[in-house]
């Protein structure tokens, strides 16, 4: 009986999905975007008086809203403080903002909308490079001004693309450095199996050779394993003086977990520029996470006025029981203030205009600290801190290095070469 | 000496994982042959329930017992309201349950919040020479064990049991001898819940405790079970004994990669081989 049912249920199911009307549908709407897509191509707003359109794409739903929660929140605070202090041009700017809901195809499918029918003066969002990667063909395509403002693997090389967050060089070079003066000589790397964690632990690499520091062994973890079982014995036989961590997501929070409950803690030392970007510091308890060494631009704990003033606006506007202000939000906060002030100082909205002034060498002072926009690189010298967990679930920062390179191989020149398009790794 | 202890127990903690995640999807998908797409949420909810216990001042060894009790009790809510109507249809079942696991992680993100919560791991570590290894890890692989050994005695030992299995391997016949078989159905389905709640209660503290905790167990479970084949108990602890330690031997003597690929690689080559699972021939009942 169930085998009857569930054959016609499979025929009226492929015959329903597949009526000739439906797909004549289908293709007729197929056809017509791809004619608003030939028009829209020009990318510039051509609305000259009333609010600007600004778009932004972000995930508050689903997987990736761990990261998106505090982005969204903040582009509403960059988006409403600009507004605040007169927009751009003297005109208001007005957000449209899609939840992207953690899958890429919502993105490539918003942008397009953002970009033909919101007609946004710059488009700002994009967690993971996945979903970066997956709009930039056609970000290219329409040539549309886009801020990706996230921490991600580096290397980005594109007229129309500005990236606002730290990369692994910039966060490693400081680290590694750190390890070896501090720490000891020898490095084990755990990295996650994906771009990110290939285009780091390379970077890994390319520091300890700089700075006379020897590799133990690379191991690359699929991002669903939570057993580290075999991982721990290896360290225990291998015995570097740190694990360097470059673990990424929910599943790998279990590694830190077992590291300190096989009693490891005492015998080598987690140093990590991935540790903190889900909160790691918050889940595990102060014994377990503590002495695990981070890098990074920005902490809530940054004593700099404009960071004082930042968290404590944060904190009037979302509450005072925010969990924590990340390095993302500064980077979102960082990216819209970047943009506005572009314009304003171009006098005008239209996009190579912007892209040039962006490209003169701006500064900002963001809560990170004054942060410099490097014109051929398209990314930004950042600042960053080297910090240790604490018995609070936060973060002491141990020393601060200002102004470290984006791109320290000169891999990237937009300015000499503004038809690249690539994504550069580095140069071992 | 003190390595080969270390990656023993790392071997062992490794099946034990194993074993405990699929046991209640051996119950429910082995046994009773509804495919709980759901199961990697059941875990997540036990997972969560010991998290929910811990946080209200019960001590962590209280809790889990409580874990598995509550998610038993969600089960047999599951199994009146969605499995029941739907038993001997495969497709359907898949869908239905495919559903209640989105469900199910999206109403604990809106309850708990989707950042990642957890559990400190309880106890110390043991020293063996220069190697040391969680106290904890032992807990799994007599929890394992145990939970193993009474799972085999209730189905086999039991009144409970011997009914439970006659109403899934013969209803009609199971009716006419008297026996409730929608009663008995809720009742394993219940179990199995169970199980599958024990096991995300006791993995919360050596894991992460998010909404999508069981996404990185599912797949695991299922290839056990499947691999495991026809007598439910013995072929999922075989299963497990094979997947488990080989996944932990390669990981610790290549990467875990390859650990997570020769894992596959071993269940896809016993299905060719054995297409029937490991038990597919042995003559237990259970």
């Amino acid at each position: 009986m169930a085998k009857d049912e569930y054959e016609v249920n499979l025929t009226r199911l492929i015959r329903g999905d597949l009526s000739r009307r439906q797909f004549l549908w289908g293709s007729g709407l197929a056809l017509g975007s791809l004619g608003l897509a030939a028009c829209g191509v020009g990318g510039t707003p051509t609305t000259s008086g009333g609010p600007v359109p600004v778009g932004s794409l972000l995930d508050g739903t689903g997987g990736l809203n761990i990261y998106g929660t505090v982005m969204i929140d903040s582009t509403n605070f960059a988006v409403d403080d600009i507004n605040k202090k007169g927009g751009v041009l003297g005109r208001q700017l007005k957000l449209t903002a899609f939840d992207t809901q953690s899958t890429n195809d919502k993105y490539v499918q918003y942008a397009d909308q953002l970009m033909l029918e919101t007609k946004a003066a710059v488009v700002m969002g994009g967690i993971t490079s996945g979903s970066r990667e997956a709009i930039r063909p056609s970000i290219d395509r329409n040539k549309q001004l886009y801020f990706y403002n996230e921490q991600y693997e580096g290397g980005v090389c594109d007229k129309y693309v500005f990236s606002t967050g730290v990369v692994p060089s910039q966060q490693l070079s400081t680290l590694v450095k750190w390890t070896m003066d501090n720490v000891g000589k020898t490095v084990y790397t755990l990295a996650a199996d994906y771009n990110y964690g290939h285009i780091s632990s390379d970077w890994v690499k390319y520091y300890l050779g700089k700075n006379g520091g020897t590799l133990l062994g690379v191991d690359f973890i699929p991002l669903d394993v939570a057993d580290f079982g075999a991982i721990l014995t290896k360290l225990q036989q291998k015995k570097p003086a740190a694990v360097m961590s470059l673990l990424v997501g929910g599943a790998h929070i279990s590694f830190y977990r077992q590291f300190a409950a096989a009693g490891l803690q005492g015998k080598m030392k987690i140093v990590s520029p991935t540790f903190g970007l889900g909160n790691e510091q918050v889940v595990l308890t102060s014994s377990e996470s503590a002495g695990i060494t981070v890098a990074y631009p920005y902490f809530q704990e940054l004593n700099n006025p404009t960071n004082q003033k930042w968290v404590a606006d944060w904190h009037a506007r979302f509450g005072n029981d925010y969990p924590y202000v990340t390095d993302s939000a500064n980077a979102v906060w960082t990216g819209w203030h970047f943009w506005a002030e572009a314009v304003n100082k171009a006098g005008t909205l239209d996009r190579d205009k912007v892209i040039s002034t962006l490209e003169s060498g701006l500064s900002f002072d963001a809560p990170e600290g004054t942060v410099h926009l490097d014109g051929k690189s398209h990314h930004l010298t950042h600042n960053v801190n080297i910090a240790q967990t604490n018995s609070s679930h936060g973060f002491n920062i141990i020393q601060t290095l200002s102004a470290i390179s984006p791109d320290p191989q000169g891999q990237c020149d937009l300015i000499a070469k503004p038809d690249q398009h690539t994504q550069f790794t580095p140069t071992l | 000496m003190d390595q080969a202890l270390t990656i023993v127990v790392s071997v062992l903690a490794s099946v034990a994982t194993l074993l405990l995640i699929s046991v209640g999807l051996a119950v429910i998908f082995g046994l009773m042959r509804v495919i709980n797409l759901a199961h990697g949420e059941f875990l997540m909810l036990g997972a969560y329930a010991v998290l929910v216990g811990t946080r209200n001042g019960i001590s962590i060894w209280i809790a889990i017992p409580l874990a598995a009790l509550a998610v038993g009790i969600f089960g047999v809510i599951v199994e009146r309201l969605l499995i029941r109507p739907l038993y001997g249809r495969i497709l359907d079942t898949l869908l239905a349950t495919w559903g209640l696991s989105l469900v199910l992680v999206q109403a604990v993100s809106i309850v708990f919040g989707p950042a990642t919560n957890g559990i400190g791991t309880p106890l110390g570590s043991v020293h063996v020479g220069g190697y040391s290894f969680s106290q904890y890890s032992l807990v799994l692989v007599a929890m394992a064990a145990a939970t193993l050994g009474a799972v085999y005695a209730l189905f086999t030992r039991t009144r409970y049991g011997v009914m439970a299995r006659a109403a899934i391997q013969n209803p009609a016949m199971a009716q006419a001898l008297g026996i409730d078989t929608a009663r008995m159905n809720m009742l394993t389905f219940g179990i199995g819940s169970a199980l599958a709640g024990l096991a995300g209660a006791l993995l919360a503290p050596v894991a992460g405790v998010v909404p999508s905790f069981g996404q990185a167990y599912i797949a695991q479970a299922f290839m056990t079970v499947i691999v495991g084949g026809p007598d439910v108990i013995t072929g999922t602890s075989a299963a497990a004994g094979l997947l488990g330690g080989s996944y932990s031997l390669v990981s610790y003597f290549a990467t875990p990669f390859i650990g997570q690929a020769a894992l596959l690689l071993i269940a896809i080559v016993l299905l060719r081989v054995l297409p029937q699972g490991l038990s597919g021939n042995w003559r237990t009942y259970l």
